[in-house]
């Protein structure tokens, strides 16, 4: 069920969530979005929307620090992920890239996102992590040997291991994934926004999340809407 | 409109462009006439040497031009770093004017460096501090222009430039003082550049036109090189349409 | 333990999963040097004399040629992004990929060079003060060459844009690097050259790592 809220910008808990005010970015020269204010509030889910080429991928790239904006600014409870380390420890990135390494196994991996990002990195937590997304039998395999689907779901395992109501920020986290993998994800997500987490994602699979309120947040080339 | 000047006001590109118009042929001017100057006193008036003969006149090109190369690329690295450090557009496309123009100067150190060489020493280079230095600073600056180009990110392409001829900067002096460590060391096998000759007033009169003169020529060009990147980066803003504009009314 | 130590240890188990990719500096290494006294002529003299020389100038060049990929690869499959994503100094990450590429690059080199130098009919004393001088010297290239790397990462023509800009700032390590085994064979005292190459070393321990760290977030 998606259902659109009007955005409260003005809020007296002003810094908790997500807040971008009067954000402009883009690649390069163009600027591909201006003057854009949101926020994710602890239990939101943000869906963002809009054609290819509308700045889907770099607006989710400003926000979680790897793109300076062109103008405005954009925090995680009161901090830019761009610059505060501590504020990174609760922010979850997945990217078109999987971020795998090919020549390591998907356990291994697995174990060394978790570690670099302070995760679990126990053996129990990476296989049960790897279970729940249906690729523990294919742990000892070399990245390079699955298929894209599988190596999605890899790099999905990680949001399995997430216990804390941080920032997701994902983009396209449904693509290349069967309906299984589907349903695995979309409960993940269910569960995050369940425990007061926030998320920010794309996807052009339609999103159906029973319990969660989705917002939307369209960018098109002449602006939002 | 604010009637006193702001210090930033010409960082604006459209100020900039309009100041540099304005300035650019009486730079040229300047430098022509102070060039002209200069080497008249240096070629005709300025005395034979007793050791070197004539030979030594070139120094009065040689010395300018190398000393313009390192202030340039100070200039470069400095415009370049206020770009990086306050944003600022303006400072990244002087830095990158700038480059082209050092790089030239520095060429032209070498080159006067080897016609200053052959005929006192019979050979047309010398492996020597000075000369190797500015070997090296001629590769420094091909580094930076050959990685601006490189990156098509005009942003990206600012802030790596920065930070690479900011490194660059840091680095001169320790090349500069291991060059001169590593030709001293071979001093046995090896000559060194011609010392100039002591210098009468005249000789000083010339060199100190001839630096003027590059300075101004400098000035000039950079300014011209300037006003063709902010058309080319400004393209789609208002007061370069404007420009274009009247020429679409000419009927021929 | 800190993902220093989790990204040191990655970058060797993938070196050694591709065990002939990590050798290759090493073969051009062996290569490049022995084509000298191919172009020169073998007699020992020359040789003897040329040999600190062209050992550092193949050194250098070996090492410089793993670097495209040492963070090229990582931001190819996503993984820099995570790592600088992950809460952690980009400063440690960039010592622990120049620590990575000495270990994996520099250090092998080090290790032939004596081989090198009894080809080029070096004495025992001059390839104990060619490899301390290496020693010292390698993990600057590697240092330099992290900062070539991530400031041309993803540019089409990167690998030979990074020689063409690491070269001129590696120019002091090679003039007291090589500097310190000629003066020793002159029979002059080599400290001073080993001083200046520690001296440099430190120094760039301390600013090279800063700059790279500024270089992937501009590249990214």
């Amino acid at each position: 069920m998606s259902a659109s809220t009007p955005l409260d910008i003005a809020d007296t808990d002003a810094i908790t969530g997500l807040r971008a005010h009067a954000l402009a970015g883009g690649r390069g020269h163009e600027t591909l979005f201006r003057n854009l204010s949101f926020r994710v509030l602890p239990g939101e889910l943000l869906w963002l929307r809009g054609h290819n080429g509308s700045g889907k991928t770099t607006l989710l790239r400003t926000v979680a620090g790897l793109s300076t904006p062109f103008a405005g600014s954009v925090r995680w409870n009161g901090q830019s992920l761009r610059g505060d380390l501590l504020a990174q420890k609760s922010l979850v990135y997945l990217g078109h890239h999987n971020g795998l390494k090919e020549d390591l196994s998907a356990v291994q991996a697995l174990r060394f996102l978790s570690q670099l990002h302070g995760r679990d990195a126990s053996a129990n937590g990476l296989h049960a992590a790897l279970r729940s997304l249906g690729v523990y039998h294919r742990r000892n395999l070399l990245v390079r040997m699955l298929s894209q689907g599988q190596r999605r779901r890899v790099a999905l395992a990680r949001l399995a291991l997430e216990t804390q109501p941080g920032l997701w920020v994902l983009d396209e986290p449904l693509e290349a994934l069967d309906d299984g993998g589907q349903a695995i994800v979309r409960s993940l997500l269910q569960a995050h926004v369940q425990r007061a987490g926030s998320v920010l994602m794309t996807s052009h699979i339609a999103l159906q999340l029973d319990g969660v309120p989705v917002r939307e947040l369209h960018l098109s080339t002449t602006g939002v809407s | 409109m604010n009637p006193l000047p702001r210090f930033f006001t010409f960082a604006a590109p459209s100020r900039f462009y309009w100041l540099a118009g304005l300035l650019l042929p009486w730079l040229y001017l300047l430098a022509g006439a102070l060039a002209a100057a200069g080497l008249y006193i240096g070629f005709f008036l300025a005395p034979t040497d007793a050791t070197q003969g004539d030979a030594y006149r070139i120094i009065f090109i040689h010395v300018p031009v190398a000393w313009m190369s390192m202030v340039l690329y100070l200039a470069m690295a400095g415009w370049a770093a206020l770009g990086w450090a306050f944003n600022a557009r303006m400072a990244s496309m002087l830095a990158r004017a700038i480059a082209p123009t050092g790089a030239m100067f520095t060429f032209l150190a070498l080159w006067t460096g080897a016609f200053w060489g052959k005929p006192t020493w019979g050979t047309w280079w010398v492996w020597d501090a000075r000369l190797t230095s500015e070997l090296i600073l001629l590769f420094l600056y091909l580094g930076y222009m050959a990685l601006v180009e490189a990156i098509d990110d005009v942003r990206r392409a600012d802030l790596a430039g920065a930070l690479l001829a900011v490194v660059g900067a840091v680095n001169v002096p320790i090349i500069y003082f291991s060059v001169r460590w590593w030709n001293t060391l071979h001093q046995g096998a090896s000559i060194s550049m011609t010392a100039a000759p002591k210098m009468v007033s005249t000789m000083l009169t010339s060199m100190l036109l001839m630096t003027l003169a590059c300075w101004a020529y400098a000035f000039a060009v950079v300014f011209a090189r300037a006003r063709a990147i902010v058309l080319e980066r400004e393209q789609s803003s208002e007061w370069v349409r404007a420009l274009a504009r009247p020429l679409s009314k000419v009927k021929l | 333990m800190h993902p220093f130590f989790h990204l040191l240890q990655r970058d060797v188990r993938l070196a050694s999963r591709r065990p002939l990719d990590a050798l290759l500096p090493v073969a051009f290494f062996v290569l490049a040097a022995s084509l000298f006294p191919l172009g020169v002529g073998p007699e020992p003299q020359t040789l003897q004399q040329i040999a600190p020389g062209v050992v550092w100038v193949c050194a250098l060049l070996s090492a410089m040629l793993s670097l495209a990929t040492l963070y090229g690869g990582d931001y190819a499959d996503g993984s820099l992004e995570q790592m600088l994503l992950s809460g952690h100094s980009a400063v440690l990450l960039t010592l622990a990929k120049a620590l990575a590429h000495w270990l994996l690059t520099g250090l092998p080199l080090l290790l032939v060079a004596p081989l090198l130098g009894v080809l080029f009919g070096m004495d025992a004393d001059p390839i104990k003060a060619l490899c301390l001088s290496l020693l010292l010297g390698t993990p600057i290239l590697s240092l330099f060459g992290g900062l070539g790397a991530a400031i041309t990462l993803g540019l089409r023509n990167g690998a030979v844009l990074i020689l063409l800009l690491v070269l001129p700032l590696c120019m002091p390590v090679l003039i007291f690097g090589a500097g310190a085994v000629a003066a020793l064979q002159s029979g002059i005292s080599p400290a001073g050259h080993f001083s200046l190459l520690a001296a440099l070393l430190l120094l760039s321990l301390l600013g090279v790592p800063v700059a790279t760290a500024a270089a992937l977030r501009i590249s990214v």
